[in-house]
């Protein structure tokens, strides 16, 4: 065998052992979360049922629901939503688009990738001095939104700076060449271009927020409620309420974590029903993203 | 160009201060019907979870009470405030938190609720240990005993030569605090190599799994694991009884489980007593207490203290009867004949 042969023949069994190695370090992932996702469906699945989904929290494991905390979990996520989406995006725009390169944007953009690593605690106690102590929200939905909303900005921006950088410069010079303002080309150019990104962006951020309970508990969300916020709209002008912002709340991830600290072991079924439709939302959430991202880019051919 | 992106700042800044705008209105919560707000020890949780969830049913949804998890020592931090109106509490208040509720002008009255029983545990298998005295645990969980007492026959020689697993709470909750007290005497003073849990189901099943494992925590999650743990009874020189005592509601409720049971609280701001619905709350709960309590799996005091407590809390005695000072062994009827002060 020539020395040539044998070089070819060692890298090759390398390309293999790697091979072998990678495809061993992917199964450790996907097992894991199949071996978790398979517990929790046999410990929980019986569980979930319309009574589940329609209870209050209560003593008794068997009449204990989730109604509170799934209602909780979806209007915080509304208000988080309508809070770090316009925020995030304008300012991922502004810093991509319109900031000059100079030391001050490099200091925020430096400031913004660090506080996408900040510990989710670290958010929780920012909220709980600034949102609830000082501009006196209390232990509301609009606190609880807010903070998550603070959690997520630097993702959301993050997001929509990569999206807009995908976008040739072509298309931006050519919208200048036709004597476009810079709003113009955002406004008609760059942000339909980058929805699919940015929405996907948007997305994976929330379904993070969507699992948050050290922040929330950290400036009170309760555990036991066994009521609904007020309903958003009225029989009688404005027709419109935005009373539900002050109304105080739970989550599915504080209500899972009660239950599994409970004495009783019948409570833990009811935990991992509520483990279960939380991974529901969560993977459902990601399915839409990554439906979203397929159609915009279908439709988008420069 | 600079007009156009001050523009967008200032735009940007006025939806910040919409959204935040309309919050200031108040914190009122649930448009307009009455709220009690509960906070505190989440080892008072099931109790009171019981009790706002029958007040509900009964009030048929005129009165909203919810109940979060802060821990005793948060949830004075908010009653402190004047944001709760009843704080849940695993130890009696102490004398910090007692001087700034003062401060901040909120006065309080103190109600034992329920029993607690401290249960040290050990695994089925363990067929030596019948009882143990507060002498023994003691040398166990010192602080002295730190990397020293590591083996069972360190204790009794007639035990075996085998290494003690520990199990017990964190440092952070009340049963910690009790139990040290208790045992050796000094609040927080334990030895630090045991496995500590916040979960009590953690230590659950390190003991159970375990043969030569020792552990503590509240009776509640001994009582629903009985099949898994093996209880052992208590021995204290101090005690009426001079032998050993098992935690059974029995004991606890005859006042002979000393010095490891221990009465647990709720507070209630003077301020709130004015309202309806917290003195309505209270009155509730004096008359169910006892029947929730066991079906949540913790101990009912005596109806005699049930009525003591009424009394105090009727004639609005305010303050502490420890006076900012923890102690073990007490009778309940002995807390609530204390004269409370501030």
């Amino acid at each position: 065998m020539s020395a040539v042969q044998k070089i070819i023949s060692r890298r090759k069994r390398q390309d293999f052992l790697f091979n072998i190695v990678g495809i061993a370090c992917t199964l450790i992932g996907i097992v894991t979360l199949f071996a978790l996702l398979g517990d929790l469906v046999i410990d929980g699945l019986a569980r979930v049922d319309w009574e589940f989904m329609t209870s209050f929290p209560s003593r008794f494991a068997e009449r204990a629901g989730i109604l509170s905390s799934w209602v909780g979990t979806l209007l915080i996520m509304l208000v988080t939503a309508s809070t770090a989406v316009p925020l995030g995006v304008a300012a991922g725009v502004y810093l991509e688009e319109y900031a000059r390169r100079n030391w001050v944007t490099n200091i925020i953009e430096i400031n913004i990738a660090n506080l996408a690593g900040v510990p989710s605690i670290i958010y929780g106690l920012m909220a709980l001095g600034l949102l609830v102590y000082q501009f006196h929200l209390g232990q509301s939905i609009l606190a609880g939104g807010l903070t998550l909303a603070f959690l997520i900005l630097p993702i959301v921006i993050v997001a929509t700076r990569e999206a807009l950088r995908t976008i040739p410069q072509s298309i931006r010079e050519a919208a200048y060449a036709l004597g476009s303002t810079k709003w113009q080309v955002v406004r008609h150019h760059l942000l339909p271009y980058s929805t699919g990104g940015i929405m996907t962006g948007i997305i994976i951020a929330l379904s993070r927020a969507v699992g948050e309970t050290a922040p929330l508990i950290t400036i009170g969300a309760l555990t036991f409620i066994a009521f609904l916020p007020p309903l958003p709209v009225q029989t009688e002008a404005p027709f419109v309420s935005l009373e539900w912002v002050n109304s105080p709340f739970s989550v599915l991830p504080i209500q899972m974590f009660n239950w599994v600290s409970r004495p009783e072991r019948e409570f833990l079924t009811n935990a991992a029903g509520a483990g279960i439709v939380l991974i529901v939302v969560t993977l459902s959430m990601n399915a839409v993203a990554i439906l979203i991202r397929y159609r915009m880019r279908k439709n988008i051919k420069w | 160009m600079k007009q156009r992106s001050s523009l967008m700042f200032a735009s940007v800044f006025a939806v910040l201060l919409a959204i935040t705008g309309c919050g200031n209105k108040g914190n009122s919560g649930a448009g307009g019907a009455s709220v009690v707000k509960i906070d505190g020890s989440s080892t008072v949780f099931p109790l009171a979870e019981a009790v706002a969830e029958e007040f509900q049913k009964e009030k048929q949804g005129k009165v909203k009470v919810t109940v979060g998890i802060s821990g005793t020592g948060g949830g004075f931090k908010k009653f402190i405030r004047g944001e709760t109106d009843i704080s849940n509490a695993s130890r009696p208040i102490l004398k910090e938190e007692m001087e700034q509720a003062k401060a901040n002008g909120i006065e309080f009255i103190e109600l034992p609720v329920c029993f607690d029983a401290l249960t040290v545990v050990v695994n089925p298998q363990n067929t030596w240990i019948a009882s143990m005295t507060i002498a023994d645990l003691k040398k166990i969980w010192e602080p002295e005993a730190q990397g020293k007492v590591t083996h069972w026959n360190q204790i009794r020689p007639e035990w075996p030569n085998e290494k003690i697993a520990l199990f017990g709470p964190g440092a952070d909750s009340g049963t910690f605090d009790y139990f040290t007290e208790a045992v050796v005497g000094k609040a927080k003073a334990s030895r630090g190599d045991f496995t500590a849990s916040e979960d009590d189901n953690v230590l659950v099943q390190g003991v159970s799994g375990n043969k030569y494992a020792l552990g503590y925590f509240s009776y509640a999650y001994y009582s629903t694991n009985t099949d898994k743990l093996k209880a052992v009874s208590i021995e204290w020189e101090k005690n009426k009884v001079k032998e050993p005592v098992f935690p059974t509601m029995e004991n606890v409720l005859a006042g002979t489980y000393n010095p490891l049971s221990r009465p647990l609280f709720i507070y209630i701001s003077l301020k709130s007593v004015q309202k309806p619905e917290v003195k309505e709350f209270i009155e509730f709960l004096l008359k169910n207490a006892a029947t929730l309590a066991k079906e949540v799996k913790y101990l009912p005091l005596p109806d005699k203290a049930y009525e003591m407590a009424g009394t105090r809390f009727r004639s609005l005695q305010t303050g502490s009867g420890f006076g900012g000072v923890p102690e073990v062994g007490l009778t309940v009827e002995e807390i609530l004949n204390r004269p409370p002060h501030s």
